[in-house]
């Protein structure tokens, strides 16, 4: 019974990577945010190494949102969630694997373009290595979550902003554990394994929670 | 014991302004049924009602002698104002996906889909399989759009307007489709200003509250 996740995964994998779509653009506004911290916070390479893993977090987290707004809106604005909604298939696996396809098509190009603008940030290869890892396991949390908020503002014009100021705050247990993670892999006594484990334990709590909740606001959007 | 939809003491709601109320149907397999009416009467509600879009303010919706494992909406296919096609996307994935995706309403010898080549060819427009969907004319969308309905079996249909953007010949082969899904014991109920191009259909007119 695999069959329609593929086709749905491979539709939307598809449609980000087509003209109009948003795997770009996230990797787009990504760099343009990390280029701009060195100059703002000026030639201080201890400094910019201190606050990169938390640059770099920051940027993926807003680099996230940007493209989560059309998460469920492109398909209704077009009539495809009605037949989504109609389709005898369950909502909240076609909420995972949406989810799962927005993430491969936005957010591996944000945590592959990670170890390059880190660079400019003036990170020692062992961070590099930790900001990395730590976005891979924890940036499919920041989609998964975001997913509740685009469903919930999947009817609403220019939801986007709305969908930032909803998620933001359930975001920061995420940022939390995965600047800290990335940080204590290169200060000594602090451990690695805690707090990375905890940002695990929050993707995998978000892999339900998300499209259970986001399923449940998209029943009740339909109008 | 024939299929049957059963729509019971149906009321609708929307924005707080009661849009229909008591209304009952019952259609049997191979029957359909034309809803008319001016406009902002109630037709496209009714029929999202019908599909499990809207939640009916009272009143029930049962498919008897479905599958008992769907819903009333999941025996149906909608075919409404927008197309649910995807622009990046060629016509053909655009199709591949919904056979893919949706659901059959139910399997049996009687409910044969075609593949989505056989349904592009049937309404003319297989030549342009390849072509990014953006690049389609209104009334090629709209016949992309119905292939949908030919490449995936469910019993019920449920047609918004089916003839609108439509010419005189993509018209009378929609007449023949339907035709053919009447024929194979299916359900129709279409919202239309126009005569539906069938030989036999009942007509449920709805009036504006006095």
């Amino acid at each position: 019974m695999s069959g329609w996740m593929g086709a749905l995964f491979l539709r939307e994998l598809r449609l980000s990577l087509r003209v109009g779509g948003g795997a770009l653009i996230g990797v787009l506004f990504f760099l343009a945010v990390i280029t701009v911290i060195p100059f703002g916070v000026g030639p201080d390479l201890n400094l910019l190494a201190l606050i990169g893993p938390a640059v770099l977090w920051i940027g993926a987290l807003l680099a996230t949102l940007l493209g989560l707004d059309r998460l469920f809106q492109a398909d209704r604005d077009d009539g495809s969630l009605d037949l989504m909604l109609m389709a005898g298939r369950p909502l909240e696996v076609l909420v995972l694997v949406k989810c799962l396809a927005h993430w491969v098509g936005t957010g591996l190009p944000l945590v592959l373009s990670a170890p390059v603008l880190s660079i400019f940030l003036n990170l020692e290869p062992l961070a590099i290595g930790a900001v990395a890892l730590t976005l891979l396991v924890g940036t499919p949390a920041l989609t998964l979550i975001g997913a509740i908020g685009a469903a919930l503002t999947v009817s609403l014009r220019r939801g986007g902003l709305l969908l930032a100021v909803l998620v933001v705050p359930f975001s920061i247990p995420v940022l939390i554990f995965g600047v800290s993670a990335s940080g204590a892999a290169v200060t000594e006594p602090t451990p690695f394994l805690t707090p990375f484990l905890l940002l695990a334990a929050l993707t995998l709590i978000s892999a339900v929670v998300g499209p259970v909740a986001a399923a449940m606001a998209l029943r009740f959007s339909s109008d | 014991m024939t299929m049957r939809l059963v729509a019971e003491n149906l009321s609708c709601e929307r924005g707080g302004r009661r849009v229909f109320s008591d209304l009952a149907l019952t259609l049997e397999a191979g029957r359909a049924l034309a809803v008319t009416g001016p406009n902002g009467v109630g037709k496209s509600s009714l029929l999202r009602v019908l599909a499990g879009l809207v939640q009916p303010a009272s009143g029930s919706i049962r498919i008897e002698d479905g599958d008992p494992e769907l819903s009333a909406g999941e025996h149906c296919h909608y075919y409404g104002h927008l197309d649910a096609l995807k622009p990046a996307l060629s016509v053909l994935e655009n199709l591949d996906f919904w056979t893919s995706f949706l659901a059959p309403g139910r399997t049996g010898a009687r409910w044969q889909p075609m593949t989505p080549i056989e349904a592009l060819e049937a309404l003319g427009i297989d030549h342009a399989g390849d072509l990014p969907a953006a690049y389609l004319s209104a009334g090629q969308r709209r016949r992309l759009a119905l292939a949908r309905l030919l490449v995936v079996a469910r019993p019920v249909w449920l047609l918004d307007e089916p003839t609108s953007a439509l010419d005189a010949a993509s018209e009378a082969r929609l007449g023949e489709l339907m035709s053919d899904h009447l024929a194979a014991g299916g359900i129709i109920v279409a919202a239309t200003h126009q005569t539906m191009p069938l030989a036999e259909v009942g007509t449920l007119r709805l009036e504006a509250p006095a």
